[in-house]
């Protein structure tokens, strides 16, 4: 597997502006010629291919929803990143770039990283002018505010609602290139797989997932933008229909997956009540510039919370435990989500938990509220605690919030060069489908910056190098559907369906689906072990083998069926889920969001191994029970020096 | 968070495809959990049609948290139920009773056929949004985000208009099947802002003409669509499009709007 990051020559600071000199222009009257392929319609995607339709290439985008306008980029409350010193507290590119690689624990790409601190100051200006309602001051200027890990106010927001308005702006493009002809748009159609004609991406194989029919199509290059893989662990923040399907697909098909054992858990979630739920519902981090998290300092008095014999507000002050301001003087209740979440974890194990499970901690506001008065706190966070009380029936401005970590965020993902490139040419990943940018952990207000850096700017320069550089003009849109390769992949899709279809068993996929998160959650979650892992992996095989012998569907393939299309995506993740497990156990150190309890400080802080595990974990499919492959990325940092991660 | 169980009894609508005649089926639920949410309910439903061998319920869904405009749904008549503010997909059991019989239909709106179930086609908005719903700017192309003040009213006025989650509530709940509200808000938020002010006569009839073309009612001032959006979206953006609408009408009369 080539591993050349291809990091361009130059200072940090000039590296991408030499690439893009670097970079192979296509004519504009050439441009046509060329088809791109962009699946998934969220920030990256939207963005990537609204860019590239405007730049002139013909591009087809795909997505499962109804419209692009679903895609999971929506839900993102908080705010985007950027290095706009608008404050004047002292922010800068570099800054922004330091706060990221040190967030991330040391474990991303410095020259990606940087690129990403460096078009975040376009992304502003770009999403302003396409009409999106930051919040602004009196003035009328953008307005900011604080997010964890950054010891400045460098977050631009929409009320609580940030991710719908950056993706509406994107949507807005794309609707517009859709309207001129640039880009087709095909809603409700899932990609099932990737073609590779002689080891090169050219096309994809779809499913309408109205009508059940499979489609081939072709293009000269195709971008992935399909997400990330928290639906692996069943209950997470994400979408109900986020999957792993595309990714998967891909590294099957040779694409090298990159840490797939770094995911978040984010601290800031509605805990989880009981058997019949879906999903878990973040609550913004931007909640903890105001409210105090903390838990009894006594087992007896929690226990009493829990049974509900005490009131969380008759608990005197000299009974509480606001951990994180009393272990993290300096971040306070804004430490980073890895560092949050695990002192989470830390006193609920300890029987100090709040929530009738036993699984919760409070994040108080009374304090600000008495400081600052209601109408301040409603204001800032007004939609957020009817979004609380909606779910969980308690008001927020009366009584303490319960929250518990859930996964959210995964910063793992297909490996791609500084171009964004995977392993297989001509497929590129961007956006949370990529691993790149956030290391072992990602700070807030970081995601949707990363989306739409790639979507905007680094896909539609990439993607251009490369159709200007490997595929000559005369074949440009030559590739030929009924090209043996496009046969085996629309075979190899269709007796999947066919024979999950005629198992016929008992057990439907959202079952195996919540066992299956049982599985992650408990051995692969916020703390891991090598036991546990090697026992999570032969109880993954056992119930990937349990799907095959015993998976009920009804209806048939050639109509709207979402059990159907459940099943496909838990089929995935049962496989994919053994390599999350593989690289849990190899990576024998704790950074970041990943936490091996045999890799600790004595008060509990994760220990790095940078001697052994200074890289980039790449994986190589070999087959289905087969181990997979390791190849392994050096990191090298010349700008910022690894060191022992202080949020005291 | 106190944790009750109820049982309930379902009048489903089931439509095996767009070219079938539906018709109601009845379910019955038992011990139904007060804190589970309305899709969680009918995820525990399709469980329980999966195991007696019959096809589950096809209805819209993503993101469960009232934000990506998918969940649809009309309960006992009115579109995402009775509550306000709420997508079905933040509606809990807790607001129902023991011993209540609940109606589910698909939005029933000739612009939005019936594809399977509950599920309905929507498109048509998205050509809406194709006609008009952007500021044409060159991405890449932007000038410093501060260069542009814009006062902190109108600011928060456009977000008023920018939170339309685009689900459609207001079409399904209109006896004329209008998309006036959408349509309005999505003028709106453009149309007052500096940046959309350049292109506000063009975008004005081209998204009106799209959403007449697309068999849309016209509005006849009810407000069945305000009461019923989930996100709260005022009447009023109806009164500024139309007012939009008819100054770009008389500026096009006159040959002062450019091709539409």
């Amino acid at each position: 597997m080539n591993l050349d990051a291809n990091i361009p020559e130059g200072p940090i600071e000039q590296k991408w502006t030499n690439a893009k000199f670097k970079y192979k222009l296509v004519n504009p009257a050439n441009k046509r010629k060329y088809s791109v392929i962009v699946v998934g319609s969220g920030l990256a995607g939207a963005g990537a291919a609204a860019t590239l339709g405007e730049l002139g290439y013909n591009v087809k985008c795909f997505c499962y929803q109804d419209s692009p306008r679903r895609a999971h980029s929506i839900a993102a409350q908080g705010g985007i990143n950027a290095a706009k010193n608008y404050q004047n507290d002292g922010d800068s590119i570099f800054r922004l770039f330091y706060d990221t690689v040190k967030g991330g624990d040391f474990r991303s790409r410095e020259a990606n990283v940087y690129r990403l601190a460096e078009v975040s100051n376009n992304i502003i200006d770009q999403c302003v002018a396409q009409g999106v309602p930051f919040a602004r001051e009196y003035g009328g200027m953008l307005d900011n505010r604080s997010f964890g890990g950054a010891q400045v106010s460098r977050t631009f927001y929409a009320r609580g609602q940030t991710g719908q308005q950056l993706l509406l702006g994107a949507y807005h493009s794309l609707s517009r290139q859709i309207g001129l002809g640039q880009v087709k748009m095909y809603n409700r159609h899932e990609m099932l797989d990737v073609v590779l004609i002689d080891g090169v991406a050219k096309g994809i194989i779809t499913r309408n997932l109205v009508t059940g029919k499979i489609d081939r199509w072709a293009a000269d290059a195709v971008v992935l933008a399909t997400g990330g893989y928290s639906t692996v662990f069943f209950l997470s923040t994400n979408a109900a229909g986020c999957n792993v399907t595309a990714a998967w697909r891909a590294h099957r098909r040779g694409a090298g997956f990159a840490n797939p054992c770094y995911t978040q858990i984010h601290p800031t979630c509605i805990p989880q009540e009981g058997e019949h739920q879906s999903k878990l519902t973040l609550m913004s981090e931007s909640l903890r510039n105001d409210g105090r998290v903390w838990v009894p300092k006594s087992k007896d008095v929690a226990k009493k919370v829990r049974l509900g014999e005490m009131k969380p507000s008759d608990v005197a002050e000299e009974d509480r435990d606001y951990y994180l301001e009393r272990k993290y003087p300096s971040f306070g209740n804004l430490a980073p989500r890895d560092i949050s979440s695990r002192a989470a974890k830390e006193a609920c194990d300890d029987g100090r938990g709040v929530a009738p499970t036993g699984f919760g901690v409070f994040l108080d506001f009374a304090d600000a509220i008495n400081r600052l008065g209601k109408h301040v706190i409603e204001e800032r966070y007004g939609n957020l605690f009817d979004m609380y009380e909606n779910i969980t029936g308690v008001n927020a401005y009366e009584q303490p919030m319960q929250i518990y970590p859930a996964p959210h965020y995964t910063m793992g993902g297909l490996w791609v060069d500084y171009n964004l490139m995977t392993s297989i040419p001509g497929l590129f990943a961007a956006g949370e489908c990529n691993f790149s940018d956030h290391g072992a952990n990602r700070l807030g207000a970081s995601a949707l910056m990363q989306g739409l850096a790639d979507g905007y700017f680094v896909v539609p320069y990439a993607v251009g190098n490369y159709l200007g550089s490997e595929v000559p003009i005369g074949k440009a849109g030559k590739i030929d559907i009924n090209d043996p390769a496009f046969a085996e992949a629309e075979d190899a899709v269709r007796s999947k369906i066919d024979k999950m279809l005629s198992i016929k068993g008992h057990s439907s996929p959202r079952s195996i689906h919540i066992e299956l998160g049982k599985i992650m959650i408990n051995h692969c979650g916020m703390a891991r072990d090598a036991d546990g892992l090697k026992e999570a992996i032969s109880m993954i095989r056992d119930l990937r083998q349990r799907f095959w012998k015993d998976l009920k569907l009804p209806g048939s393939s050639h109509e709207l069926n979402i059990e159907l299309e459940r099943a496909g995506r838990v089929a995935d993740h049962l496989e994919f889920a053994e390599l999350m497990c593989y690289d849990a156990l190899d990576r024998d150190e704790s950074c970041g969001g990943h936490f091996r309890v045999e890799h600790q400080t004595e008060e509990g802080e994760a220990t790095r191994d940078d001697e052994n595990f200074s890289h980039v974990s790449v994986w190589e499919f070999k087959g289905l029970d087969q181990p997979p492959q390791k190849h392994a990325e050096p990191l090298v940092f010349d700008y910022v020096k690894p060191g022992v991660r202080s949020y005291k | 968070m106190s944790e009750r169980n109820i049982s309930i009894t379902l009048k489903v609508w089931r439509q095996k495809d767009a070219d079938s005649a539906g018709a109601f089926e009845t379910y019955r639920m038992e011990s139904v959990s007060t804190s589970s949410s309305f899709l969680e309910m009918l995820d525990l439903l399709n469980e329980q049609l999966i195991e007696e061998d019959k096809d589950p319920i096809a209805f819209d869904h993503d993101c469960r948290e009232g934000i990506c405009g998918m969940c649809s749904l009309v309960i006992n008549g009115i579109p995402h139920g009775k509550n306000k503010l709420q997508t079905t997909c933040q509606l809990h059991m807790r607001s129902f009773r023991d011993g209540d019989t609940i109606t589910i239909e698909p939005y029933r709106s000739k612009p939005f056929p019936v594809t399977r179930d509950l599920v309905v086609d929507r498109t048509p908005m998205d050509t809406i949004m194709q006609a008009g719903g952007y500021v044409t700017q060159r991405i890449g192309a932007a000038q410093d985000a501060n260069a542009l003040p814009i006062s902190k009213e109108l600011a928060d006025k456009a977000m008023d208009a920018a939170a339309c989650i685009g689900c459609g509530a207001c079409v399904a709940v209109c006896p004329n099947a209008s998309a006036m509200l959408f349509t309005s808000a999505k003028v709106s938020q453009l149309n007052m802002l500096p940046q959309g002010k350049p292109e506000k006569d063009r975008r004005a009839l081209r998204m009106v003409g799209a959403m007449d073309a697309a068999g849309f009612g016209n509005c006849t001032n009810i407000g069945e669509c305000e009461a019923a959006c989930p996100k709260g979206i005022s009447l009023d953006f109806i009164a500024r499009m139309n007012r939009d609408y008819a100054v770009a009408s008389v500026k096009q009369f006159l040959g002062m709007v450019g091709s539409v």
